[in-house]
């Protein structure tokens, strides 16, 4: 994350011309001007990607990959230069960018190939990724459902041990267990580049180093770093990422897996079917080469390529200072939740944690769901709920909590927006009660 | 009074602070327990039954001041009733639940429940306002 310490932030008149690209961001709701702070969850879209969507559409909407005619051609050149974009974002080559439904599906893409290696299948290339009984998966307690599932189920698939890094009384991972728990039984660790709850930033490069010492690969859900910081792959040295195009600025029903060429190339496919074999026969097939070995099926194009203009977008303001723009809004969040009387941030909060621009809330004796109201009249738009990661909520002693989630086009006044509005709802609360 | 407002009845108010019924007991005949995965609330409804008929319901759960008056308010109103007429009430209920304000709330069938009709306005309440009578209707179809 190199540059995001030293990158500007951006100034008052940068970001009322980004807010000027976000035509959603005039709305009104409940008769209040939006303050929209969901972006973690999704992110708005800016003018530029709706229109490249639909200039795809209207211009040059064609099937890919297939067909002699001058459409399907341009379609198709769109449609990898989008990978290309996307690739050169993200720090990884074109051939390791995988199209995806969302992050999900790109996880499950993981999990399921190694299965089917589990399975026999993939012959001896794919040998080397079996996993058995005695053989451990590690991931962590802070993970996104999406980054936790599809390892618990490939572990009672393959007989594998499911172990996890557990986290501390205030939600920090213990890494100080972590010489504990990888060992030479580990063969993949899974971890959140950044919490989705808590905001915090994990070391990916040291500990993709520690796993990789002792022969685990390492799959990382970068859904909430890939949008947010400057995200180079290959120096990060992990074998696998996920991330989707809707938390990116781009459509929803796009995300992509990263996998490193050595892996991609080894491993079996998990979707099988048309537009991903070389040779098919009544006795079986002969796969193509990645990516398309891992893209069965119809392909999300509008999507892919509207998710290329959001790259754009984002290259154009630059993510280091985008970074640094939300790292200054964490802050004040963090700041200003903690002087507010009855307000749990969950989390760690100290001065030196790396974090990005978000930040969950417990209020003892409030659910999430009724503060979430309160705001919603105020027009301001927050999560409620779990988000997706209910382990790490039990383990903090809650079931659902209150996050607002900052990005490029979030201003200071919205941050206190909500930080005036939150005491107001707390007290309308406590009145009823 | 504004939208907000009007979802936080002191009817509501009043069984949040002072839940009926709440607290699980021995010899329940039929058990539900239901949860909102989108935001973890729960509710375990127990019915004790004497042939077709609810002679006491115990409730426990955790979540938002909807779906936990919604559970007391239910659990007050079930004791005597057939599962005909309990089931009668669900249907209603869910029907004006389901109508986004349009079928209102009635009174007269479902008495305190009609202060959930806030609810009905928005989507995401719903299911919270929901939460206890579907762990109804689960529990007297175990019958």
């Amino acid at each position: 994350m190199s540059g995001t310490a030293t990158a500007e932030m951006l100034s008052a008149a940068e970001l009322a011309t980004i807010r000027a690209d976000f035509p959603i961001l005039a709305e009104r709701v409940n008769g209040h001007e939006l303050v929209y702070l969901d972006w973690g969850a999704t992110a708005q879209r800016p003018r530029q990607v709706i229109d490249a969507e639909v200039d795809y559409v209207e211009h040059r909407n064609s099937a890919v990959h297939r067909g002699a005619h001058t459409l399907a051609a341009e379609a198709t050149e769109e449609f990898e230069g989008a990978r290309a974009k996307v690739a050169a974002f993200v720090g990884a080559d074109e051939d390791e960018i995988v199209w995806t439904s969302n992050a999900t599906e790109a996880l499950n893409a993981v999990a399921y190939a190694i299965g089917n290696a589990s399975a026999g299948r993939g012959g001896a290339a794919a040998a080397r990724y079996r996993l058995g009984p005695g053989d451990e998966i590690l991931a962590t307690e802070i993970e996104h459902h999406a980054n936790l599932i599809p390892w618990q189920e490939l572990a009672a698939r393959t007989g594998a041990t499911f172990r996890y890094v557990p986290v501390d009384d205030e939600g920090a991972l213990r890494l100080d267990l972590l010489d504990g728990l990888l060992s030479a039984r580990t063969r993949l660790f899974a971890f959140t580049h950044v919490s989705n709850v808590t905001g915090q930033v994990l070391p990916v490069a040291e500990l993709t180093a520690r796993a990789h010492a002792v022969g685990a690969l390492v799959a990382l859900d970068a859904c909430q770093s890939a949008p947010h910081l400057p995200l180079d792959l290959h120096a990060l040295g992990v074998d696998f990422a996920a991330f989707s195009g809707h938390k990116m600025l781009g459509p929803t029903g796009v995300g992509a897996l990263y996998g490193r060429r050595e892996h991609l190339t080894a491993l079996p496919p998990f979707l099988t079917g048309g537009s991903m074999i070389t040779t098919v026969t009544m006795e079986g097939a002969e796969f193509l080469p990645p990516p398309q070995r891992f893209e069965a099926g119809t392909q999300r194009v509008s999507q892919a390529i509207a998710l290329g203009a959001a790259v754009d977008y984002l290259d154009a303001v630059g993510v280091d200072r985008i970074a640094a723009h939300e790292a200054a809004l964490g802050r004040r969040l963090v700041e200003g939740l903690r002087a507010i009387d009855g307000v749990r941030i969950l989390g760690p909060v100290g001065d030196g944690v790396e974090r990005t621009g978000l930040a969950a809330i417990d209020v003892p004796g409030i659910h999430a769901h009724d503060l979430g109201q309160f705001l919603d009249s105020r027009g301001i738009a927050v999560r409620v709920g779990h988000h997706c990661a209910q382990p790490l909520h039990r383990r903090l002693g809650t079931t659902a909590s209150t996050r607002a989630s900052a990005y490029l086009a979030t201003t200071p006044d919205e941050v206190d927006a909500y930080l005036a509005a939150l005491p107001e709802a707390i007290e309308f609360f406590r009145r009823l009660a | 009074m504004n939208e907000v407002e009007s979802l936080y009845q002191d009817i509501i108010v009043d069984h949040v602070k002072h839940p009926r019924r709440q607290g699980l007991r021995d010899g329940a005949t039929v058990e539900s327990h239901q949860l909102n995965p989108t935001c973890g609330d729960e509710i375990t409804l127990q019915l004790v039954l004497d042939g077709d008929r609810i002679v006491d319901a115990a409730w426990t759960g955790r979540g938002c001041m909807v779906s936990q008056s919604s559970a007391s308010i239910l659990a007050e109103q079930l004791p005597g009733l057939t599962a005909a007429e309990a089931g009668e009430r669900i249907e209603s209920f869910r029907a004006s639940m389901r109508s986004r304000g349009e079928i209102p709330v009635d009174e007269d069938l479902l008495g305190d429940a009609v202060a959930l009709e806030g609810a009905a306005k928005f989507v995401a309440r719903v299911k919270c306002a929901m939460l206890a009578w579907v762990a109804a209707e689960d529990a007297l179809a175990k019958r």
